[in-house]
């Protein structure tokens, strides 16, 4: 059996081969659903719920692509990756979409091959650390044990910063967060270094959060963003255009609640041209004119997806910051629909 | 005479005394097990200290645990600052631990796959059982694949199909000399899957449409996916494994190469490479947008990973067998196949039963290691539910669950090899 299909699939493989200078907007649409890539879980950003059904900032991205080029938020394959296979998976046709708070860099855009399609969450490493020790700036780590997990740009930015200032530090190395979490309550590092969203989200998840501080020094960029295969223009694009309508339709105030209202025509001329009542902007996407009204139903604008999963109101508690839109002092900006 | 005085004569035998205090039961055995000599003594004290240590520190944990509670939260509130385990996160989240995302209503097919499981391997495992359901055993895996995965009914069936074809082309073509024979039986199935399936089962599906629903694979999860792979990995690995233990010992230079390179390149490799290179490397090789299905690539690594260690451990068991044996089959006018079969198998594999259950068990356990690879394994699965707002910071009563679930499996497995053992032993020893 197990030879057959192996066999059977390789048959397939050369058939399959054929169609495959189709672009990937063809490939969903026939295929009839989104293969989106998503952490393994990152509270908050993708992990399934009880009921296995994906949840999180990520995946309401997902889900808002397929939303606008298939008319279903909920035609969406969760494909789980790993930091080790995230980019092969997307290299190889695997996935359509990588969502999963992936750092934008230079390298990754330009030598791995792959176009971001925007910045859906701007992040930075911070450092937590026991209250007890009394430390209230980075800048007094000198001589610290530090938990940080492996082969991630953390490692590397932490080992510029203390160089930066002259200190010294002891790496305690470690896997993953939730065994971080463990090591850093057990007392085996005097500081927890990750992303600052992982931080809040950790520090929730104690017992008694009031007993650890973040430290106000965030030492790196973290511009975490959905990302696609290069060379395909029109699906970078539906991915750019569909974040960027989440970010407009918050600025322009349409959320998920007067949606239908506002479709049915305003006299902003912009709204009008995002939902689709005036202009071909769908059309020269290659959808159909609906497409940014079905992006915002199917998690509410940027600021409602933003609330929902990982805003002030939840667990992971997280204050807009940097990701409040460019009027409110954040850099949440998106392009003119015109 | 008679009022002579008689020495005293005892007719009655006195009750045996209770042996001293100290010669029996729980003293006894103390004495001589516990408080043998000082170093013994001290031994015994720290121990006991060692044990009562822990056992303070982890009973209230174990009982104090909460059940019923919906998130991490309401668990310390329940417990209001004392110590105790969380058990509520398995009672919410066990049948994705079982499961995966494999859909709700249609758990009862994974259900009776694994039902059918026990049905399809007893008469394999208990000479006691009918043997007429030996035949059962061989439908099985074409039947479980059906039920997991779903979709029509005619791929399984004609991939049966298939397997009966080369069996008719082996009678047939029996006369037409061993290597002749040997081709055709691999080539015609071959060719039948690669060209005939295909049509046929759509032909077959628009005549008698029989479809259930098909469920992908990147679906299954939890422990469902650790026995898929696990028992299509130990069920596939024995005879291929017994394949390449004998092509290691053939006399003829190519199938006694291939066997060599082939078992000290795959033993050669850490497990982790072959997974990553099932899921990364292929995907590079294969032309864009194939869908060569992760699981099956999964099986397939790990199925060649585990015939590599059985084929050293059946070769073990061959090399221990004294060359008179192999003589006497000669003797008897045996053909190599039928020696193997009724002579040196039968001794070679009784030797080996606690080296391949040892492997089997080690591939069981192996099968967490897919976690590196993005599959949601009962480990993956859980980091999965630990990185969601409601358990997130809960440890070990998720590792402690999965630790138990496959402690059962793989002592099941090892009290059966020694029964195994005993039930085989024909030695006077």
């Amino acid at each position: 059996m197990k030879k057959s299909v192996f066999l059977g699939t390789l048959a397939t493989a050369a058939l399959v081969a054929g169609y495959a200078s189709a672009t990937t907007l063809e490939d969903v649409k026939a295929r009839g659903s989104l293969n989106c890539g998503v952490s393994t879980g990152v509270n908050g950003f993708s992990a399934p719920d009880a009921n296995g059904v994906w949840q999180g900032f990520d995946v309401a991205i997902c889900r808002a692509v397929a939303a606008a080029v298939l008319g279903d938020p909920m035609a969406v394959n969760f494909v789980p990756t790993t930091g080790q296979t995230r980019f092969t998976a997307l290299a190889s046709g695997e996935i359509d979409l990588l969502a999963r708070n992936t750092t934008w860099t230079f390298s990754r855009d330009v030598d791995l091959g792959f176009t971001f399609v925007g910045v859906n969450y701007y992040d930075g490493q911070g450092f937590m650390v026991n209250r007890a020790l009394g430390v209230s700036s980075a800048t007094e780590l000198d001589g610290a044990t530090v938990c940080i997990q492996t082969g991630t740009t953390t490692e590397l930015n932490l080992a510029d910063y203390f160089r930066v200032n002259n200190m010294t530090y002891e790496p305690v190395p470690i896997e993953t967060n939730a065994e971080a979490q463990q090591q850093y309550l057990a007392g085996a590092c005097d500081v927890y270094t990750t992303d600052a969203s992982g931080l809040a989200a950790t520090r929730a998840s104690f017992e008694n959060p009031g007993d650890h501080v973040i430290l106000p020094e965030i030492i790196s960029k973290e511009p975490l963003g959905p990302l696609v295969r290069q060379g395909d223009d029109q699906w970078a694009d539906i991915g750019r255009w569909t974040l960027n309508a989440l970010v407009a339709a918050e600025e322009l105030g349409v959320t998920s609640a007067n949606l239908e209202q506002m479709a049915a025509g305003t006299n902003n001329p912009e709204i009008n041209r995002l939902l689709g009542t005036e202009g071909t902007l769908g059309e020269m996407l290659g959808l159909d004119a609906q497409w940014a009204q079905r992006a915002i139903a199917a998690g509410g604008n940027y600021g409602e997806i933003f609330a929902a999963n990982i805003g002030e109101a939840t667990p992971i508690g997280l204050a807009r910051g940097l990701n409040a839109q460019w009027t409110q002092g954040g850099l949440m900006y998106a392009p003119p629909f015109r | 005479m008679s009022d002579q005085a008689t020495s005293f004569v005892r007719n009655d035998m006195l009750p045996p005394k209770e042996p001293p205090s100290s010669q029996v039961g729980v003293v006894k055995w103390a004495r001589e097990n516990l408080f043998g000599g000082w170093l013994s003594t001290v031994l015994t004290l720290l121990s006991i200290a060692a044990i009562v240590y822990i056992v303070w520190h982890l009973f209230p944990w174990f009982a104090n645990g909460v059940w019923n509670a919906d998130s991490l939260t309401q668990c310390r509130e329940i417990l209001n600052g004392a110590t105790g385990a969380c058990w509520a996160v398995i009672r919410v989240n066990w049948l994705q631990l079982v499961f995966g995302f494999y859909p709700p209503e249609l758990y009862w097919r994974p259900i009776l796959a694994f039902v059918l499981l026990f049905v399809a391997i007893a008469p394999v495992l208990f000479p006691s059982v009918p043997r007429k359901l030996l035949w059962f055993s061989g439908l099985y895996p074409f039947l479980a694949v059906w039920l997991l995965w779903g979709g029509t009914v005619w791929a399984p069936v004609l991939t049966l199909a298939g397997f009966v074809l080369g069996y008719l082309v082996l009678m047939a073509a029996g006369s037409l000399g061993t290597v002749i024979a040997t081709g055709l039986t691999i080539a015609v199935p071959v060719l039948f899957w690669l060209f005939a399936l295909g049509p046929l089962d759509d032909f077959l599906q628009g005549v008698i449409p029989l479809e259930i629903e098909p469920v992908a694979s990147r679906d299954f999860g939890g422990f469902m996916i650790s026995v898929v792979i696990g028992v299509a990995g130990i069920a596939l690995s024995l005879p291929l494994g017994i394949l390449f233990a004998l092509g290691r010992q053939s006399t003829m230079p190519i199938i006694k190469w291939i066997s060599v390179v082939f078992i000290e390149f795959i033993r050669g490799v850490p497990l982790i490479t072959l997974l990553f290179t099932a899921s990364l490397l292929l995907n590079y090789f294969l032309p864009p947008g194939t869908n060569f299905d992760l699981i099956l690539r999964v099986i397939i690594m790990v199925t060649l990973f585990a015939t590599a260690y059985m084929a050293e451990v059946i070769r073990g068991g061959l090399a221990a067998l004294p060359k008179g044996q192999y003589e006497a089959a000669d003797a008897l006018g045996l053909d190599y196949w039928k020696a193997q079969r009724l002579i040196i198998m039968p001794q070679a594999l009784k030797i080996s039963i606690p080296g391949i259950v040892n492997t089997f068990i080690g591939l069981f356990k192996d099968t967490t290691l897919v976690v590196f690879i993005g599959i949601l394994d009962p480990i993956g699965r859980a980091s999965a539910i630990r990185a969601t707002s409601d358990w997130q910071g809960i440890y070990w009563e998720l590792f402690l669950f999965i630790g138990a679930v496959f402690w059962i499996f793989c002592f099941s497995m090892s009290r059966y090899s020694m029964h195994l053992e005993r039930r085989l032993k024909t030695d006077h020893r």
